[in-house]
């Protein structure tokens, strides 16, 4: 969701919003009444709200992480992952990228929730589930020699990138989602959605686990 | 109480990213959530007098608004909006000629802006004495006159310090900057309701 007082161009861009409802509401005063206006406001304004409110802000500026860039010339990778987090794919993409350089690797996996737990802030199950993916998924590269750590992350992926972005910054976004038909994230245009919004390299990572567990079936 | 803590390990649970806000932008939010709560009771009172009086005429006979004046008003302050915008955008390019050109037309803007209202007062024909109407209209417009002043002085300081070499185009290099936009933007949207509500409807 969008924070109208998140920033200056954020601010910004609420002013152009709210002189649109108003011009609107000003409208029908002047050829209604003033009734016919505060139906109008009434109308309009939730309309405007959900479409300012639920719309992604284009750009998260880079300025928002360059305050946290040290001078280290280490590269850094920041890969989201939730169920695919301990993926085998996923991991042989995190060697490869990590493998040419010294390289820093932070894993961050949203805690998933439903819609109903996340507004009553019943979120300790989620936290703890991804929690256990991600030691897993730490566990896991840490054996393959890879200097990673983690962080379980807010349930909106956009949203736990950009927190991440804080504290961590990244040169790059390694996205790992399931097979397309059979991913959330993906029917949600959220890699989109986050190449749209972050000005950094994202690369997504396509992990069937199904396919996974077969292949070690059968060897 | 205690299941909880020990649900935790006897530790508090550990805080949602989403929370790691700069506290100078933290304490701009508060400030206008509570800004906002001040500019609400301003509006019910308004409302409450404007529904409970009698008379269905709206301002009372003989009083009329400025209507056009202030709509020159409303054009110059939203005007402001998109030159502090450009302000705060030339900095992040590292435009410092940018930021203090688009500072200094920001303050004169909203100079003009309470110049205006000034003279509008002196000449518009009531007071604040003057039934629940003038009441409410000076309590109003007057309230939002005061932040207008206050968003003055931030730009002020922030101009002169722009002019002696301050800011940069990192992004805790214009928090300076960044914040008075924030609260600029903010008066802007207060005013349209002001006039939307007090003078066009």
């Amino acid at each position: 969701m969008r924070n109208p007082v998140r920033t200056e161009a954020e601010a910004f861009s609420f002013v152009i919003a709210v002189v649109a409802l108003f011009a609107a509401v000003a409208l029908v005063g002047i050829f209604w009444n003033g009734w016919a206006a505060l139906v109008a406001f009434v109308v309009l304004a939730p309309i405007v709200g959900i479409r300012y409110f639920r719309s992604d802000p284009k750009v998260v500026e880079p300025a928002v992480w360059d305050r946290q860039r040290d001078a280290d010339g280490r590269h850094r990778i920041l890969v989201v992952a939730n169920e695919t987090v301990a993926g085998r794919s996923l991991r042989a993409e995190v060697v490869r990228r990590a493998q040419e350089g010294d390289a820093e690797v932070l894993v961050v996996t949203p805690a998933l929730n439903t819609r109903i737990r996340h507004w009553t802030s019943d979120e300790d199950t989620a936290r703890t589930a991804a929690q256990i993916r991600l030691d897993e998924s730490l566990a896991a590269l840490s054996a393959d020699g890879i200097d990673a750590h983690g962080t379980v992350g807010d349930d909106d992926p956009c949203q736990a990138i950009e927190d991440a972005l804080r504290v961590f910054a990244a040169d790059e976004i390694v996205f790992s989602t399931h097979p397309p038909g059979r991913s959330n994230w993906l029917e949600h245009g959220v890699v989109e959605r986050a190449r749209e919004r972050f000005d950094l390299p994202i690369t997504h990572v396509v992990v069937d686990l199904e396919r996974e567990a077969e292949t070690r079936q059968s060897a | 109480m205690s299941t909880h803590a020990e649900a935790h390990g006897a530790h508090p649970p550990v805080a949602n990213r989403s929370s790691r806000v700069d506290s100078r932008l933290l304490g701009i939010y508060f400030f206008i959530a509570s800004e906002v709560m001040l500019f609400g009771s301003f509006f019910s009172a308004y409302f409450f007098a404007r529904v409970a009086v009698e008379n269905p005429q709206w301002p009372p006979h003989p009083y009329e608004l400025p209507v056009y004046l202030a709509f020159l008003n409303t054009i110059i302050l939203v005007s402001s909006s998109f030159t502090m915008h450009w302000a705060l955008q030339s900095i992040k390019r590292n435009n410092r000629a940018g930021l203090i050109a688009g500072l200094a037309i920001t303050f004169g803007l909203g100079l003009t802006f309470l110049l205006i209202q000034a003279r509008e007062y002196t000449r518009i024909g009531f007071s604040p004495h003057d039934l629940a109407f003038g009441t409410t209209f000076f309590g109003l417009t007057g309230l939002h006159g005061c932040h207008v002043f206050l968003g003055l002085t931030l730009l002020g300081i922030a101009l002169v310090r722009s002019l002696r070499g301050h800011y940069g185009p990192a992004a805790h290099d214009h928090l300076g900057v960044e914040i008075p936009g924030i609260y600029w933007h903010f008066v802007d949207v207060m005013w349209i309701v002001v006039y939307t509500t007090v003078y066009v409807i």
